[in-house]
């Protein structure tokens, strides 16, 4: 959050209710809403560590809105977040960790784990599938998202696949 | 052939293949019911039986005891003419490595299977017309399947199965040469034929195509470990924003 707002007030300044907008069309229903609430918290933030700050512009009949622009210090925090190399995705390593601790308690067997693992990876696999088929054909960027969120479920599935043949 | 008999009834079906000496059993003992209307996912590892097991569906391979019922008759003890009648005229079949006819145009490699059931030209036409047309491939209609790369002769072979508009789709790997975008196409010739009421079973690995089914069989070492529906899931219909990220969370 804190490296989107950036990246967007990098481009112009905005205040709060623009930059949830701005996110809300880039990335759409593919990506979660943030709430207003959370990004003032950043907002404060980011000013309390001075890579933004704000000034009150007076609205006609309104109460002063806070207008958010990047400071050289923010600038420099978004050249070193763009530069640097990202992290790979982690393994979801929750499913695992049941699946080769519960069977030593007793609890459940693996077979059953796994054949219910796959059957839930497959319902959300038809939940991306309907968001893909609802998202604007030209919000390349959500869609491109929702194919990510696909290929991490496929590869789970095959990991599954393997858990299932190679855990006694 | 009553209407209410299943499509697929298979009743401890078993295959052992005898290759020199060793017997290498590749399914063994698998019970399995397809309803009329049902969409059915095999998945499971490689060599655990799911091509064995449509092919003997689809009377491409002999099965070594059990029963198989297509449509309310019992299958597995026809002759290998009496297979080939019955797949003319019920059966779709899709096959992991496609088996066009060479010598043929890809229309004619569609029609054909219309024709042989017995519709006329102009219909074998339209049909072939709409089903090259959902799979992006009207312009390659008039070539011959060596002149086509292994995602377009799958694709040939998918339209072909469905020319006839059969009793059964069978298909093993439908999309394992796709990229995505052609996936996507074939996923929605899937889905349209699904829901105009086509009965279908396939094999396959791709989680998308999987989601498309009523129902998932997965095997292991030739026997069914899990047979069911494809649950509902319990998260509030995606849609509004926040979805994909929290999917994943
Ligand atoms: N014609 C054959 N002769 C001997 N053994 C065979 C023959 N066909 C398949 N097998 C063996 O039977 C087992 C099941 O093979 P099958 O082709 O049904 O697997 P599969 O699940 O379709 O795998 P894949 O995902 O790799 O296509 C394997 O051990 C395979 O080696
Ligand atoms: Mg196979």
């Amino acid at each position: 959050m804190r490296q989107s707002l950036l990246a967007l007030l990098a481009k112009e300044p905005a205040h709060g209710y623009e930059l949830k907008q701005a996110l809300e069309t880039i990335f759409g229903g593919a990506y979660p809403s943030p709430n207003i609430g959370q990004i003032y918290v950043t907002l404060g933030r980011l000013e309390k560590d001075g890579h933004v700050r704000s000034v009150d512009v007076e609205q006609a009949n309104r109460p002063n809105k806070k207008v958010y622009y990047i400071t050289a210090t923010g600038r420099e925090a978004l050249e070193n977040w763009v530069e640097e190399p990202t992290e790979g995705p982690r393994v979801r390593d929750e499913f695992f960790m049941k699946l080769v601790l519960a069977p030593m308690t007793g609890l459940s067997d693996r077979m059953a784990l796994v054949n219910r693992q796959r059957r839930h990876y497959l319902a959300l696999m038809r939940d991306l599938r309907e968001l893909a088929e609802r998202t604007d054909p030209a919000n390349r960027v959500a869609l491109l998202l929702i194919e990510g969120a696909m290929l991490h479920l496929q590869a789970d599935l095959d990991w599954l696949e393997r858990c299932q043949e190679d855990l006694p | 052939m009553s209407a209410d008999a299943p499509v697929v009834r298979a009743v401890n079906l078993v295959k052992i293949y005898q290759t020199g000496g060793l017997p290498v059993p590749a399914v063994r003992g698998v019970d399995l019911t397809v309803e009329a209307g049902e969409f059915v996912a095999i998945m499971g590892p490689s060599g655990s039986g799911k091509s064995t097991l449509v092919h003997m569906l689809g009377g491409l391979d002999t099965r070594t005891s059990g029963e198989i019922w297509l449509d309310g008759r019992r299958a597995d003890t026809l002759s290998e003419s009496g297979w080939a009648v019955l797949r003319r005229e019920k059966i779709g079949f899709v096959f992991q490595f496609f088996n066009l006819v060479a010598n043929m145009t890809v229309a004619d490699n569609v029609e054909l299977p219309a024709l042989l059931g017995g519709v006329s030209p102009r219909q074998a036409r339209e049909r072939r017309e709409y089903l090259l047309g959902e799979l992006g491939l009207t312009d390659r209609a008039g070539a011959s399947p060596a002149q086509l790369s292994g995602g377009e002769q799958q694709r040939v072979a998918l339209a072909r199965a469905l020319a006839n508009q059969p009793r059964l789709l069978l298909a093993d790997e439908p999309t394992g040469n796709l990229d995505s975008r052609n996936t996507r196409d074939v996923l929605r010739l899937l889905g349209q034929v699904h829901g105009q009421g086509q009965t279908i079973a396939l094999v396959t690995h791709d989680a998308r195509v999987a989601s498309m089914a009523d129902r998932v069989v997965s095997l292991l070492d030739g026997q069914i470990v899990d047979d069911g529906a494809i649950p509902k899931s319990r998260r509030r219909p995606l849609g509004g924003a926040g979805d994909v990220v929290e999917l994943r969370s």
